[in-house]
């Protein structure tokens, strides 16, 4: 290929930095008469923390079911690194590299916290039943395998003194975690979060923080519903703004903070 | 094995294993002995039961599916060990050889079955699969015409016999001195497959594809969004249970002797399911504890009629009423007083405790 210097007709959309991890174009979907999503396009680059916010029913937890399988969208297109998203099974999403996790947690309640991260790595082991049935070399590898990797998992989000605790038992902020360790299992290139500070006190939103920065340092990208203001401006390299299904801002937090439009949306049009 | 043996720990370990070994050897003398040659046979019958809740298990169990069809594959086995030593068509084929045909066709049929219930949970598949069920009992009710395949509600007879390298379990068998009668060998027999269930059974609750059901059982969507392949995991959990209950089919088949449409009805299903309910859903010692309990004890309860002479003199309700009666009280207080089970599995007994405190 030639250099972005060259002339190239390509040069220009080149200089723009390198292809997004994940691009989402022209994303539509309808729940019968109520359009849940118009036409959404944004970008997320790898290596960034990407905010989605928005008030309550404005499309983000819909646009996050989108992206891992859950709904199927109505037109558009959702791409990560390349691979089409739209239209492929939960499975085959994780399978790419997108995980997820959930607003209202959504952990194998009566499973072992290791139980749970190990569940994370199906998608990345193969042994079937044969090689459980009788439990051959690769399979006894594979075991071993995912057992170091959850344990490694559950000292990386902090809560590996619960291993061997029930995940319904554990404390709330530590089933959060739980669930991200969950996620980090099945090695995602971009985690998504649903609300992950939803109902935390301020020393766990704290602490999370802290673990999303330590995360986005070890090189994961991070996507982020979240509706604590403070804890996104902070945290976020860009935001997305929803409203009514409708993106109407896009932007670093500075940037959007400042939108009349975003002002209007959270505040209300009088307090312009 | 990896991990070296632990003298001190594994010793004691090894003499409950060896002492359970030779109990489960002497139990059919036992048995024969002080309570007649007639409780051997349904000793065996018993542990055809436990296949079957074991291979119910898997799909109920472990993966969360409410199968009410289960008889269905319980049927195919045992027809296709019909279909392929009787004098019905004329074929005498080998016992070794038809187990895993009545297996494979068995698991075939769970998968097709599996199919089109797989958007359906809880009380509606449970639905689906009852109708499968009775689907498959009345084929083989009315298959005797235009051309006889099932023979229809006369049900096929004159079923071979197990036959293990000349040796016949129909008839008594001498060796080393000892006579072993046909329902001893067939005890052994039994006993073997099922210990190979419980071994495989064990084996997939601890692995990937154990978790993965459990998963599923547990929250589907998250299993799926935690990057679980649920339509291939629940067609392979009805593929394994079918198996199983295939398996049962073609011994209960060689047992038997005669099957006709008859054996296969949805009281049958209830049953295995009531098996694994009332022993401890998902937990392989409940299951089996159940499977035995529910065919031993309608059993017992036809004696009732002797404890009724000697307690009154006379015979005041007839055993026969009085058997099914018993029988569900019994269910009914097990499960009042019981509600995980007998034997549950430590995390269902923690379901229960922390729903009730």
């Amino acid at each position: 290929m030639n250099s972005p210097k060259s002339g190239n007709p390509l040069a220009g959309k080149l200089d723009a930095g390198p292809a997004p991890l994940l691009s989402v174009s022209g994303v539509s979907k309808a729940f019968g008469g109520l359009q849940a999503l118009s036409d959404i396009s944004l970008q997320v680059h790898a290596g960034e923390i990407f905010g989605l916010i928005g008030p309550n029913g404005a499309g983000k937890t819909t646009l996050f079911n989108a992206f891992t399988g859950l709904y199927s969208i109505d037109r558009g297109e959702i791409r990560l690194n390349g691979t089409r998203l739209h239209g492929r099974k939960p499975h085959q999403v994780l399978q790419a590299g997108l995980a997820r996790t959930f607003q209202n947690i959504r952990l194998f309640a009566e499973m072992t916290a290791l139980e749970n991260v190990l569940v994370g790595r199906h998608i990345r082991t193969r042994s079937g039943v044969v090689g459980a049935v009788l439990r051959l070399p690769a399979t006894r590898r594979e075991e071993a395998d995912s057992h170091e990797r959850a344990h490694a998992l559950l000292c990386r989000v902090g809560i590996a003194q619960h291993a061997g605790r029930l995940a319904r038992n554990l404390p709330y902020g530590d089933q959060r975690r739980l669930e991200i360790a969950r996620a980090l299992a099945t090695e995602p290139s971009l985690l998504a979060l649903d609300e992950p500070a939803a109902g935390m006190n301020p020393a766990e939103r704290a602490a999370l923080r802290e673990l999303l920065l330590q995360l986005q340092g070890d090189g994961l990208t991070l996507l982020l519903i979240e509706h604590d203001v403070k804890l996104v401006m902070g945290l976020c390299t860009r935001l997305a703004v929803l409203d009514y299904g409708v993106k109407i801002a896009e932007g670093t937090p500075d940037a959007v903070g400042c939108d009349s439009r975003v002002i209007a949306a959270y505040l209300g049009d009088e307090a312009l | 094995m990896s991990s070296v043996p632990k003298l001190n720990k594994t010793q004691p370990r090894w003499f409950v294993f060896g002492l359970l070994a030779l109990g489960l050897a002497l139990l059919p003398f036992l048995v024969d002995a002080g309570l007649g040659r007639s409780w051997v046979r349904l000793l065996d019958l018993a542990l055809l039961y436990v296949i079957l809740a074991l291979g119910l298990n898997i799909v109920v169990g472990y993966a969360g599916l409410l199968d009410l069809g289960y008889v269905a594959f319980y049927a195919l086995g045992a027809y296709v060990y019909a279909w392929l030593a009787s004098p019905h068509f004329g074929l005498h084929l080998p016992f070794w050889a038809i187990l895993p045909l009545g297996a494979a066709l068995a698991a075939l049929f769970g998968v097709l079955l599996g199919a089109p219930t797989l958007r359906l949970r809880g009380d509606y598949l449970a639905i689906v699969t009852l109708g499968f069920g009775e689907i498959i009992r009345i084929f083989m009710n009315n298959l005797n015409a235009p051309v006889n395949i099932t023979n229809g509600p006369q049900g096929i007879n004159l079923i071979d016999p197990v036959r293990l390298g000349g040796v016949s379990l129909s008839q008594p068998q001498t060796f080393f001195g000892y006579t072993f009668s046909g329902a001893h060998l067939t005890y052994y027999l039994f006993l073997l497959l099922v210990l190979a269930v419980i071994f495989i059974s064990m084996r997939l609750e601890n692995s990937r594809i154990g978790r993965a059901w459990v998963a599923i059982r547990e929250d589907e969507i998250a299993a799926a969004a935690t990057g679980i392949n649920t339509r291939n995991l629940k067609l392979l959990a009805f593929a394994m249970g079918a198996v199983f209950g295939g398996l049962a089919g073609s011994l209960f088949a060689s047992f038997q002797g005669f099957i006709s449409p008859e054996s296969f009805n949805l009281m049958e299903s209830i049953m295995i399911l009531c098996m694994i309910v009332l022993g401890g859903m998902g937990h392989i010692p409940g299951v089996i504890f159940g499977a035995l309990l529910l065919t031993l004890l309608p059993e017992a309860l036809r004696y009732t009629g002797d404890w009724q002479r000697s307690l009154f003199g006379q015979v005041v309700i007839d055993p026969a009423d009085l058997r099914m009666l018993l029988f569900g009280v019994a269910l009914v207080a097990v499960m009042l007083y019981r509600p995980a089970g007998l034997i549950p599995s430590a995390r269902r007994r923690r379901e229960f405790a922390e729903a009730k405190g």
